[in-house]
């Protein structure tokens, strides 16, 4: 993901990882608990992509706790946070069967969400279709 | 038990009497340098001859929530008080050394990055105290930022009414119907702050919205 690009020279890439975080291995997890594990993942370098997403609310309180941690964790300067839904507009029909379909499966597997460290992501352009990770160097 | 009865009645007549007089608490909420404080001085020297809070071109200006009590807002003879309370720009990463290219000294721009970091935090805090939220957006921008959407997410999820304002459309690039196709549920009003464009329809839709409180 953006480390290849039509074998383009793009110079010396800082180390990092990407690590993929099923829906199941948060499920469980109260909001505090998934933040600090997203945080932990983040913290070590990686590009985290979740399957599924947050909550509004998680979501302003992860911002909230990046937001404590700059200034204290050394060379730490935030975070670069995209969701992408499969589910684009849908009918009133398609909201409410993907809503019970949330509902049994425990969390909306429609949608992927992407974090990283801001020190490795520079900016991650998002339309309604795709998400593109452009990296530091 | 009749004292009772008629301390209710009376407390029913008094409230209702004074329940258009309330203070409607209007946020500002958007990411920075989208043009909040514009929007909120332009309103309060409108409406009470002061401004709120200084902008610059520098992002994260408004480093702590700022407020104008009591402006009465007139518009077509109605009247509503408002409280205004303008809010840091929300933002996911903050780093000190994007504020040197706007000439600030190390020392300074370490110290802005500190207090914007704060002022996210205290913005994310006051959401739980808004009536009614504008959420101002650089019409000139790609509105798909994450930001705008766990902004507009977390109102929702409060049930806040939301009025999402398109600022900047006296410039070339802006492009509100990008903005409303991002957002398609909600009312998108393009206005431009620096130059008071578009502000009746910018009160019209504020006023609607109070309505909803």
């Amino acid at each position: 993901m953006g480390k290849k690009k039509g074998g383009k020279h793009l110079g010396n890439i800082k180390g990092f990882a990407i690590q993929f975080l099923p829906y199941s291995e948060i499920r469980e997890l109260n909001s505090d608990d998934r933040i600090r594990k997203i945080l932990n993942i983040i913290l070590g370098n990686n590009i985290l992509i979740l399957q599924g997403k947050l909550t509004s609310n998680e979501e302003a309180r992860l911002i909230g706790d990046t937001m404590a941690m700059i200034g204290h964790i050394k060379d730490f300067k935030g975070i670069e946070l995209a969701v992408i839904s499969g589910n684009g507009r849908d009918s009133f029909f398609g909201k409410m069967t993907r809503g019970i379909a949330n509902v049994l499966a425990g969390g909306d597997f429609s949608s992927i969400t992407i974090i990283g460290p801001a020190t490795i992501v520079k900016e991650m352009k998002r339309n309604p279709k795709k998400i593109e990770l452009l990296l530091n160097r | 038990m009749v004292i009772k009865i008629f301390k209710n009645f009376f407390k029913r007549i008094f409230s209702n009497l004074f329940k258009n007089k309330r203070e409607i608490k209007l946020g500002f909420y958007g990411p920075p340098n989208a043009g909040k404080t514009s929007l909120a001085n332009r309103i309060c020297k409108d409406f009470t001859g002061e401004e709120i809070g200084s902008v610059s071109k520098v992002p994260h200006e408004t480093r702590k929530v700022q407020f104008k009590e009591k402006v009465d807002i007139s518009y077509k003879g109605k009247k509503m008080v408002f409280k205004m309370i303008d809010t840091p720009g929300i933002a996911t990463k903050i780093d000190y050394e994007n504020f040197l290219k706007y000439k600030v000294s190390k020392k300074d721009a370490k110290a802005r990055a500190r207090e914007a970091t704060q002022g996210v935090i205290e913005s994310i805090k006051w959401l739980d105290d808004m009536d009614i939220v504008v959420v101002v957006l650089d019409a000139t921008e790609n509105p798909y930022n994450q930001v705008n959407i766990t902004i507009i997410g977390n109102l929702v999820a409060r049930k806040i009414p939301v009025l999402i304002v398109a600022n900047k459309i006296d410039l070339k690039k802006s492009d509100i119907k990008k903005i409303e196709a991002a957002f398609p549920e909600y009312e998108v009003v393009g206005i431009s702050a620096k130059f008071g464009d578009n502000l009746e329809e910018f009160y019209e839709s504020i006023f609607k919205l109070s309505k909803k409180v």
